[in-house]
């Protein structure tokens, strides 16, 4: 009984520990968008709207959002078509080799969507005029997610019954048919994993935009944060926090809906 | 049929890389296995490989971003690699990412994130949802966010952190830069582990479990005798993937900038001041060389491991 009671005390205690490492840092931004002249400090709001009512005024931070999620989506759309069908293809077909290639691809993938490409990407979207061009961004931020989906997805796709897939052939479905109605339903939660992690990767991404496009009317809101931080020299609090919730609170609406809708985890998770 | 599910890229190289094996469950057969694929591998190809090929040949030329060396760069060979290996700068961020990689990915998100989807295996209801909730959201929110957010919490006169410890103006990512940008980038990604994990729990066989705690074995052995070996294929992914995308991120840039005096430099941001802020696009593309190399080893020793005892 003793042991039962600490058990669970040590629970709790872990738990409440937990908690708090994961609430205390995001304190901050829901206080100080709404206290008016804010600091670093987390207090008590005074529950102005000043500091969106500025922000309205500011010319890019608002469009930004939208630019931001034309990337997002449009990204998340090819990653998630591309990599369903290629980890599909991967995962039912044997192919000498398969798994290296695999492995390969996520090895490059990893380094190549960092600084290291910068330059060559660079030099790439010049050679094919995606300079300043959303679909152009959009591309490559496909490729270099799609490794990684690919991965994620096979592992998904390894662990559905292939029954189902023998029976709908036997009616005579055609493969793309199999794909869109016995495949894809069963592995739904997969892909809503997907989506919401390229969105998330996109929605965050701050170098290539910053890299690829120069016309400001065309930047997301990763690469408008930045220049309301550097204004001046100083960072404008005020617009920072205030822009941050905005920019936040996509994101968490798109978890909360997915997460209700389809369950927001790894069924089986990832094995090799 | 097959004319009607290809997309329009697929070409006759893919097809000819396409599998020899056509007897499979939904009879995709080889030409549509390589249509399926042909998309992405194209985007891939394009966006991914080349440029990786493209940083390989940089790496041997003398290519800067300003001066006579940008428009016509020289041939200079291996000098950029020597040049690396020489330099000390180098080492100490090849060994700040070494810790970097293995207190924040290793200890710091593998640990918490099984230790979350342990705590919370046998949990339903609002508990369970509100504790992954909040971990999920640490992974979901914006870069450029979170960092901003860190910097306030540490912030040595107003920060929360020095509030509740009670330390007035204690600079925390001046005096302890790599443990700052370590626990944040723990705080950061432990949601990718606890889910994996969370998911893999959920495939251990409860009669096992059952089993081992009728025979008297305590939550330790329980761990190590029946949920480990059931796991192992899903931990060793999970520190491939967690060490790659750890080893090669750049947010800590967003918190310290790699100071004060390169103390937090880890290579990703070491490239980043070569390449761009110095200009050396050859030597920053050197580095990647490197960078890339030992990925590979890391890589190969989680695959060696994952073979083994199978």
């Amino acid at each position: 009984m003793t042991r039962f009671v600490l058990g669970r005390i040590g629970f709790y205690t872990l738990i409440a520990v937990l908690l708090a490492f994961f609430t205390v840092p995001l304190l901050w931004l829901v206080t100080a968008p709404f206290t008016s002249d804010p600091t670093y400090e987390v207090r008590v709001p005074d529950f102005t709207w000043d500091n969106f009512a500025a922000l309205l005024e500011h010319p890019y931070a608002l469009p930004s959002l939208w630019n931001s999620v034309v990337l997002s989506a449009g990204t998340a759309v090819l990653v998630v078509i591309f990599a369903a069908l290629a980890a599909y293809a991967l995962s039912r077909v044997r192919l000498p080799g398969r798994d290296a290639l695999l492995y390969a691809l996520l090895l490059l993938s990893s380094i190549i969507t960092g600084t290291a490409a910068m330059v060559p990407l660079f030099q790439l979207a010049v050679e094919l005029n995606l300079i300043d061009s959303q679909f152009g961004l959009i591309l490559i931020l496909t490729g270099g997610l799609l490794p990684a989906a690919i991965f994620m997805l096979k592992d998904f796709m390894d662990s559905t019954p292939k029954s189902y897939e023998e029976s709908a052939r036997v009616f005579g479905a055609s493969p793309l048919q199999i794909v869109r109605d016995v495949v894809v339903p069963l592995v739904r939660p997969g892909l809503a994993t997907i989506a919401v992690w390229a969105v998330a990767n996109v929605w965050g991404n701050f170098l290539m935009p910053y890299l690829l496009l120069s016309d400001v009317e065309k930047q997301p809101a990763a690469v408008i944060t930045y220049t309301l931080y550097t204004e001046g020299g100083q960072a404008n609090l005020s617009m920072l926090s205030t822009f941050g919730l905005l920019y936040s609170i996509p994101v968490v609406l798109m978890y909360l809906f997915v997460s209700k809708k389809y369950g927001f985890r790894f069924h089986g998770g990832i094995k090799r | 049929m097959a004319q009607a599910t290809s997309p329009p890229e697929t070409r006759p190289e893919d097809e000819a890389q396409a599998p020899r094996y056509s007897s499979d469950a939904a009879g995709l057969g080889k030409a549509r296995a390589g249509a399926f694929a042909a998309p992405a591998l194209l985007l891939i190809a394009v966006f991914l490989v080349f440029p990786a090929l493209w940083v390989l040949y940089l790496g041997l030329t003398n290519y800067r971003l300003t001066g006579t060396a940008a428009a016509e760069p020289q041939f200079v060979g291996l000098d950029n690699l020597l040049d690396a290996v020489s330099n000390p700068t180098f080492w100490s961020s090849t060994w700040l990412t070494v810790q970097f990689v293995l207190g924040s990915a290793v200890i710091g998100q593998v640990g918490l994130g099984f230790a979350i989807a342990w705590l919370l295996r046998d949990r339903r209801g609002p508990l369970k949802r509100v504790v992954e909730g909040l971990v999920i959201l640490a992974w979901i929110l914006p870069s450029a966010i979170v960092s901003f957010l860190w910097v306030a919490l540490l912030d040595r006169d107003g920060g929360t952190l020095n509030a509740l410890l009670g330390l007035p103006g204690f600079a925390w990512l001046l005096d302890h830069p790599m443990l700052s940008i370590i626990v944040f980038n723990t705080w950061r990604g432990t949601a990718f582990s606890m889910m994996l994990y969370g998911a893999a729990l959920g495939n251990v066989p409860p009669s096992h479990l059952e089993s081992a705690r009728l025979a008297g074995a305590s939550g330790w052995q329980q761990l190590r005798d029946v949920v480990f070996p059931h796991i192992r294929g899903h931990i060793l992914t999970n520190l491939l993937l967690i060490s790659l995308w750890t080893f090669n991120d750049f947010s800590p840039f967003l918190l310290t900038a790699g100071g004060p005096d390169g103390k937090s430099e880890v290579l990703a941001v070491h490239v980043y001041k070569v390449a761009l802020q110095s200009g050396e696009l050859g030597y920053g593309a050197a580095v990647s060389t490197i960078i890339l190399l030992i990925n590979l080893v890391v890589a190969v020793f989680y695959l060696r491991l994952l073979r083994s005892k199978k």
